[in-house]
């Protein structure tokens, strides 16, 4: 077991037509540890996500996730290292309609490998931890824009991952809404988790620990509150 | 963590999640399984109703007697028809393993009218024989209204008409005991046979006693056909010896034959027809699989961000795969379970109509629900290979 959970060592990603998305990127994120990336739309923090997610792979340079360098990682054991280490946020929630959500959140532990009863009493669980006990068996269009994502989070929580990846959390959301969630985010670095945010919102980023700040593909800075 | 393992979908879980992504849209769903319905229950109607007619056929075929032997009189060496004594019938009847005989001899020249207002060729093609009094009994034939010949009428002008010579003259189920017109004088119907199935023939006769015949019209009693049952395994062994026992001196002048042969032969007849059907419910059927080809190509298109979810929560390309073979597999086994369904019905229902028996024999649903089952993987195969080769990324920038 390592202390970093994320390590980007010069790290590229060029797209066809000699787009670079990201140039030369290094970044160490440990174990437990809050970031904000921030950075304007076409920064490559979208990108930089997908990098850490390993839903992408880089064109040049190496990635490590939990000790594990990507690039020697073949496609299904990268599925199993997201199955068992990484949850996703995203901006647009992503639940499937017409499905209780219970059972959008019990659907986030498919490919752990356990059975439909224990994928939903881990559901249960982890909605009640988001506060949503109350709105197990609604659909998601009965639930409002704050409980959709917290929903969402609940999915991502479900698996109790080293790391959480959020896209824009609160994008979609009204500020009230959105300031339920930042505090759902900061109470599960709290617990533990490593939390990653990507927002274009410098507000937001200032109130993390440590802020990754992007432009035109490049890290540009990377600062850290001294007190917590 | 060193050996980084996907986990295996539980089969309840594949099953579970094609249900889902069915029960999604289910308006196409019930569109696209149609196509492989009709195309299932096309295909199991027609080897259900062909199979059930020749059950009706094997059936009567059965109640009939396949031991019927007919020896008619051929042409002569000089092309004239010929005729048999009228001895045959008892040498026939002396060969051991022969259990009846009968025969009908011609009337040639006599011809049968309504009355005797009807211009003479108006004969309406109707054929009078005399006929021995065990000839019912002998065909397995029966009188549909009215009474068969028996000793007292044999000797009168009395007739008996076969079912459509009946309709053709006129004569309905109130007008037996009416006379009608036969070789010249009065003759009174007493009875209209039933079809005869193994004689269609006597179908267009009239039959009138042997002794009328000879009396009334001049018959000479010459036979022009024996109809003789057999001992049920004999029936090979009295067929070689028929025609030298029926005419010693010109054995190649008899006719034989086994009237059971020609209903078998339009079993088998149909069997050309049947093919013709089954591969008009082959094209449908293929037509069915290129509707879930199409429908299941459109949900991965519209489906890009559930992949794309799905692979972040660690879906491996095969997860993927696996989910959209196996709702492509579950919308053909739904077609196909409705087409063998709705195909039984037709079946049971038409045959209830003809009066057949049902007969659908088991490898027909078996075969119609393998069928579906290689056409949903065809049509499946293809957008369950794309739908694993997207990228994650690219299926997660839609939404």
């Amino acid at each position: 077991m390592t202390a970093t959970i994320v390590s980007l060592r010069n790290v590229s990603r060029g797209f066809a037509g000699g787009v670079l998305a990201l140039r030369d990127v290094s970044l160490e994120i440990g174990r437990g540890e809050l970031v904000a990336i921030v950075g304007p739309s076409g920064s490559g923090k979208s990108t930089m996500l997908n990098i850490i997610g390993t839903l992408d792979r880089a064109s040049a340079g190496t990635v490590e996730i939990d000790g594990l360098a990507v690039e020697n990682l073949k496609d299904s054991q990268l599925s199993a290292l997201r199955a068992r280490h990484i949850g996703f946020v995203f901006q647009h929630f992503h639940l499937s309609p017409g499905v209780s959500a219970l059972d959008n959140v019990a659907d986030g532990l498919l490919y752990t490998g356990t059975g439909l009863r224990e994928r939903r009493e881990r559901a249960e669980a982890a909605l009640c931890e988001v506060g949503l006990a109350h709105r197990l068996d609604h659909r998601p269009h009965q639930l409002s824009g704050g409980e959709k994502q917290r929903t969402a989070i609940a999915r991502a929580l479900a698996r109790r991952p080293l790391l959480l990846l959020a896209d824009e959390p609160t994008g979609a959301l009204d500020s009230t809404s959105g300031e339920g969630v930042v505090q759902l985010l900061l109470g599960l670095h709290r617990a533990g988790t490593a939390v990653v945010v990507i927002t274009h919102d410098r507000d937001l980023a200032a109130r993390f620990d440590r802020q990754a700040a992007m432009r035109d593909g490049q890290l540009v800075e990377d600062t850290r509150r001294s007190i917590r | 963590m060193s050996t980084l393992q996907p986990a295996k979908l539980l089969a309840i879980d594949v099953v579970r999640l094609a249900a889902y992504g069915l029960t999604a849209r289910p308006l196409r769903v019930v569109l696209s399984a149609l196509g492989i319905a009709i195309g299932i229950a096309a295909m199991i109607a027609v080897v259900g109703i062909s199979t059930s007619s020749r059950a009706q056929l094997n059936q009567l075929l059965s109640e009939l007697g396949t031991n019927l032997l007919s020896a008619g009189p051929g042409k002569s060496m000089f092309g004239e028809a010929a005729t048999m004594p009228p001895e045959s019938i008892a040498m026939l009847g002396r060969i051991a393993e022969v259990e009846m005989v009968s025969a009908i001899g011609v009337l040639a020249d006599a011809r049968i009218y309504r009355s005797n207002r009807i211009p003479v060729s108006q004969s309406g093609g109707l054929a009078v024989y005399a006929a021995r009094l065990n000839l019912l009994e002998t065909l397995s034939a029966e009188v549909a209204v009215g009474s068969w010949l028996n000793e007292a009428t044999a000797n009168y002008p009395a007739v008996v008409l076969g079912a459509r010579a009946a309709a053709r003259l006129g004569i309905g189920r109130g007008l037996i005991g009416q006379q009608v017109w036969l070789g010249g004088r009065w003759f009174t119907v007493v009875g209209i046979l039933a079809p005869v199935s193994l004689v269609p023939m006597l179908d267009l006769s009239a039959l009138i006693g042997w002794p009328a015949g000879e009396r009334h019209l001049d018959f000479e009693g010459d036979i022009t056909t024996l109809y003789l049952r057999t001992a049920p395994d004999a029936v090979e062994a009295v067929r070689s010896i028929l025609a030298p026992s029926a005419n010693p001196k010109e054995p190649n002048e008899v006719d034989v034959s086994r009237p059971s042969d020609a209903l078998a032969a339009e079993a088998a007849a149909d069997v050309a027809f049947t093919g013709l059907l089954l591969g008009l419910g082959a094209v449908a059927l293929l037509v069915g699989g290129i509707g879930v080809a199409n429908t299941m190509v459109i949900s991965v298109l519209e489906r890009r961000a559930e992949i794309g979810l799905r692979r972040s929560q660690g879906a491996t390309r095969g997860h993927i795969r696996m989910q959209f073979f196996g709702e492509a597999l579950l919308l053909a086994l739904l077609g196909g379970g409705s087409g063998v369904l709705i195909g039984a019905l037709v079946t049971i229902g038409y045959a209830h109509v003809m009066g057949w028996p049902v007969d659908i024999p088991l490898w027909v649903p078996a075969g119609g629900m393998a069928a579906t089952l290689l056409i949903g993987g065809i049509a499946g195969l293809y957008p369950a290979i794309r739908a694993a080769r997207l990228a994650p990324t690219e299926a997660l920038s839609v939404g």
